[in-house]
């Protein structure tokens, strides 16, 4: 594989002069433009029905895709009327400890694996790899009995105990990939110089993973960002709930449905995880495409 | 102390711990658990008594439990086959020599980022009985003269959601298989076409057996994902109209959580785990490395 990825970097020009410009529209330019309209549709349209006052919004009459007297009501009543800016808080809080918490037990468990190689390392990185693979869906009803039982039901310490089961899993198995990457040569100096191994993971392993540690946090703040399931079953207070499932239950009243507040809601709850992704997208796709590999 | 510190198995143990510590207690317990809930009939508030198999033989006589079992089985394989088809397609076209290609590619990946939840909602408005800018559009065009029930039809809130689901499934599937189409060489493209083969003969012969470990692990994590949905269908129509959407998560939500009966939950979603297996196993070993890929005979 890798002496076909070399091959593909030096040799790059392939065969893209035998197509002709005309032939190119139709069958790269005209799909392709499908699929982006598709795509950023929904961004789009969010962003419009925030911008537009009510009257526009409800009536069939004029040009739905534009907005003709642009307002901020709808912004200003999610931000001052709801219980909003809380959501974000908790939400922030929530995803910044938990994915804090995973990295450091991902690291350690990660580095035991890869390089401290002790008697049974590996069916721990295959334990690993099939916790990944158990959902939530099939969790999330006795981790409601347990939270429950423990206490922490409507806390948001519930939260950040339990989006590390999907959160360590998955960083572990990226910085598994990262730490083989790195040169066994410079533990080995290290040791002989007298390094303990907790020097040598602080000192030498972790700085060279940096850039995987950085993958491993995106991706992990994302994915507790987006979660769902566990923040709709293990809370039920205004004060406590994350963006997604306040926005969801508590914005949704009765039959009546203000659109405007609730895209205005979608949109600023998806545009703090959009705009860290926008500054790290190369991080973040190495992350995703690193975890699918081996 | 300090050798006992250096002892490889000692030190081994020490790092797992706190990793190993939170996965035992909040993933593999509640895995027996969940799966023990499922042989009881424990309500919320009431820890219930051992029923055995009452549950689940309860489940295959309930019309809804059926129904949600076909509508999982029916979202999951058309919403795969779609996102497959379509994210391979997106993703050979991004391989293109294209200007803004990186830009082109950050753009793709968005609906993937953006929370479920929120996307859903977007859809969810964009689905509107009386507001559809879908409808709107297509009334305009001329297509049809009234507005659409998308998520009224029992049919059609199928396809609307998978239609949601696919949105938001094709950029992963994309990218990562755009990953491994970058690893392929050209020239064996170019030796192909030296040979005389179309266009459709080195996608067929290079493209697709080159692509198919990653193909492999790329469906498995997407059809595991479909699967066990639950925020989009929760968000968009909870299961309705008629139970038409309901998928065993989200069945499972509402018994156990809506409805109190947390044992019949358990086994509804405990019931997920055999399908579970069976897509993992399927990919695994029909999709698994071929050994001419890594450069070996195949037998």
């Amino acid at each position: 594989m890798n002496a076909n990825a070399a091959a593909a970097a030096t040799d790059t020009t392939g065969m893209g002069y035998l197509e002709t410009t005309r032939s190119r529209f139709v069958t790269v330019w005209l799909p392709l433009s499908v699929f982006l309209f598709v795509l950023l549709f929904p961004f789009y349209w969010m962003v419009i029905t925030t911008l537009k006052p009510n009257e526009e919004l409800l009536s069939r009459e004029g040009n739905p895709f534009w907005v003709i007297n642009p307002t901020l009501a709808h912004i200003k009543k999610l931000l001052f009327e709801t219980a909003y800016p809380d959501w974000l808080w908790n939400t922030m809080l929530v995803s910044a400890v938990s994915t804090a918490l995973s990295l450091v037990c991902s690291v350690l468990a990660a580095y035991a694996i890869e390089r401290l190689r002790f008697r049974g390392a590996r069916y721990f990185g295959m334990a690993i790899f099939l916790a990944y693979l158990v959902p939530p869906s099939i969790l999330f009803i006795p981790l409601a009995t347990m939270v429950y039982t423990l206490g922490l039901f409507d806390t948001r310490l519930a939260l950040i105990l339990t989006y590390p089961t999907f959160l360590i899993p998955f960083c572990t198995w990226l910085l598994m990939g990262y730490f083989k990457s790195i040169p066994l040569e410079l533990e080995e100096c290290a040791l002989i110089d007298g390094a303990s191994r907790w020097q040598i993971l602080w000192r030498i392993v972790l700085p060279l993973a940096v850039p995987g540690l950085i993958s491993a946090g995106i991706f992990a703040f994302t994915l507790s960002w987006n979660e769902f399931i566990y923040a709709l079953t293990f809370v039920s207070s205004s004060e406590v709930k994350t963006v997604p499932v306040g926005v969801v239950t508590e914005l949704v009243e009765g039959d009546v449905y203000h659109w405007g507040s609730l895209m205005a809601g979608a949109l600023f709850g998806a545009l703090p995880v959009a705009l860290l992704y926008s500054f790290f997208v190369e991080y973040y796709v190495s992350g995703l495409t690193g975890a699918v590999k081996e | 102390m300090d050798r006992i510190l250096d002892n490889r198995n000692v030190l081994g143990f020490l790092f797992l711990l706190p990793a190993g510590a939170l996965l035992l207690l909040f993933l593999t317990y509640p895995l027996g658990l969940g799966t023990w809930l499922g042989f009881t009939d424990a309500k919320i508030g009431r820890p219930g008594v051992f029923v055995g198999l009452d549950n689940f033989q309860f489940l295959t006589q309930d019309a809804v439990a059926l129904l949600s079992l076909f509508n999982t089985l029916f979202y999951t394989i058309v919403a795969s086959i779609l996102k497959f088809v379509l994210g391979l397609w997106l993703a050979i076209l991004l391989n293109e020599h294209l200007p803004f290609k990186s830009m082109i590619r950050a753009i793709v990946l968005l609906p993937f980022i953006v929370p479920t939840a929120l996307s859903a909602i977007a859809f969810w408005w964009i689905y509107d009985t009386q507001f559809s800018i879908i409808s709107w559009t297509l009334v305009r065009m001329g297509v049809i003269d009234q507005y659409v029930n998308f998520l009224g039809d029992p049919w059609l809130a199928r396809l609307s959601t998978i239609a949601a689901n696919v949105w938001r499934g094709v950029p992963f599937i994309a990218i990562t298989l755009l990953a491994g189409l970058q690893t392929i060489s050209p020239s064996l493209y170019e030796a192909a076409a030296l040979d005389g083969a179309t266009g459709w003969q080195r996608f067929r012969h290079i493209t697709l057996p080159l692509l198919t470990p990653i193909i492999a692990v790329v469906m498995t994590f997407s059809v595991l994902f479909t699967f066990t949905d639950f925020q989009l269908i929760y968000v968009l129509t909870r299961g309705g109209p008629l139970n038409a959407t309901h998928l065993m998560a989200t069945l499972s939500f509402q018994r156990a959580i809506s409805g109190g009966a947390l044992g019949e939950g358990a086994a509804l979603a405990t019931a997920m785990v055999p399908f579970l297996m069976a897509a993992i196993l399927f990919s695994y070993f029909g999709l698994q490395r071929r050994k001419w890929q890594q450069g070996g005979s195949d037998r």
